[in-house]
């Protein structure tokens, strides 16, 4: 079974009892939570921060800060898992449902993917199903405080079944499309659909 | 995207006290540009498999790669790296990767390292010496002269290094944390500019630049860490 892999000399590794929660070539990042973008750094003001859906909807819709806050809450609590190869169990994240805005817009029949948008212009694709049905969110609120800048804050997408940078960072909007195309990790070979249980890494996997 | 492939170690260089180079030759001419990077993958013999990412600090266009790597704290692939590997050993890459903290050579660019956040950087400084060295200009943020990597090549016309804890005697800078006239004596019109060390260091890195006027459009980050 393991004569196609190139054995290396001298290598055990240290996890030998394999956590269940951990997806494959992935390890526990315990406590930190390491921090990874491409960008600088933004900060964003609450007072004029924005988030909207558009594209292929019956009505596209927008919401200040006040009025996201003001939808029905929801929370995830489980484990995130970056490319780079860190998981994080036992997470908490609190905000909105995709669900909730969705449903505020009405997606045309013909919809199938969504491009997540940022402030600074990072793009992300996914396909709508793995946007719907209690799968995605954006979150404000990260193990009961707020989500620092570094970490995506004000606002971010949080898509925890798929690689992390699927969840955009500085979250401002989805825009429903019919047919896929690539936002900015995807251009520069990472995967279309990111599933860390089928080590989806990049282009081809 | 590549597919894995079987590299030989052919050189171990010690750059400093914590951290290695690894010169690999691969099956083919490598096709990275200045500022990618390879995921390298360790397996057991049980199939248990570790990878990390590293960039690489040599020129494009040959079938030979240095990887410099930090060994980190704990570090279950750099210690394994820095205390067992040695030339001859073969060891499994996949690369290159990243698209957007690359430079190609061919338009006006700076460079600004933290510590290890010099080893993509080493490669496009590298690469302007071979092509057009009036592009490319380095500004490095090192803790004392020991901790500088590439240290008998970095130095030079278009590089400055900041020291934040110690200096070489007489050195006209004294130690300090980067600051906004360090960055700005290196500034040009219309360079793009690559930051890349630690999330403080690049954010600090960032936040001078703004500060200066540069405007975010232009700046790429890579940070590194324990990932």
């Amino acid at each position: 079974m393991l004569s196609d892999m190139a054995i290396t000399r001298g290598f055990t590794g240290r996890r030998r009892t394999k956590d269940p929660r951990l997806p494959p070539g992935q390890y526990d990042a315990g406590r930190d939570w390491p921090v990874l973008n491409a960008e600088a750094t933004p900060r964003l003001d609450t007072d004029r921060w924005t988030f909207t859906v558009d594209g292929l909807v019956d009505t596209p819709a927008s919401w200040t800060w006040a009025e996201i806050q003001a939808l029905p809450r929801s929370r995830y609590e489980g484990a995130i898992h970056c490319v780079t190869t860190w998981s994080k169990f036992d997470m908490t994240f609190d905000g909105v449902s995709v669900d909730t805005l969705l449903e505020a817009v009405e997606p045309a029949d013909s919809a199938a993917y969504v491009m997540a948008t940022s402030h600074t212009g990072y793009t992300t694709n996914l396909p709508l199903e793995d946007v719907t049905d209690g799968k995605a969110w954006v979150v404000w609120d990260v193990d009961g405080a707020p989500l620092t800048p570094e970490h995506g804050g004000p606002a971010r997408l949080l898509v925890p079944h798929l690689y992390f940078w699927k969840s955009a960072k500085w979250v401002s909007g989805l825009r429903i499309m019919d047919s896929d195309e690539q936002g900015f990790w995807e251009r520069n070979g990472y995967h279309d659909r990111g599933d860390p249980w089928l080590e989806q890494r990049y282009q081809g996997d | 995207m590549p597919t894995w492939q079987r590299a030989t170690v052919v050189d171990v260089r010690r750059e400093t006290p914590n951290a290695k180079t690894f010169r690999l030759k691969l099956p083919a001419v490598s096709t990275h540009v200045a500022g990618q990077y390879y995921v390298l993958k360790l397996t057991a013999d049980d199939g248990y498999t570790a990878q990390r990412d590293y960039s690489v600090a040599s020129v494009p266009g040959s079938d030979l790669v240095d990887l410099t790597v930090e060994l980190l704290p704990g570090g279950e692939v750099s210690e394994f790296l820095h205390e067992v590997v040695e030339p001859g050993d073969e060891l499994e890459v996949r690369g290159p990767i990243g698209g957007w903290f690359a430079w190609r050579g061919d338009t006006p660019a700076l460079g600004v390292a933290g510590g290890s956040g010099v080893v993509p950087l080493m490669s496009m400084l590298r690469l302007s010496r071979e092509r057009d060295p009036g592009l490319f200009r380095l500004l490095i943020s090192a803790r004392r002269p020991a901790d500088l990597y590439y240290a008998d090549e970095v130095v030079g016309p278009r590089t400055t290094v900041a020291y934040t804890r110690q200096t070489p005697p007489a050195y006209p800078r004294p130690a300090g944390r980067l600051t906004a006239e360090d960055v700005a004596a290196v500034l040009e019109p219309d360079q793009t500019v690559f930051v890349c060390g630690t999330p403080p260091f690049c954010d600090h890195a960032t936040d001078l630049l703004i500060g200066l006027g540069v405007g975010s459009e232009r700046i790429r980050v890579e940070r590194f860490g324990p990932s």
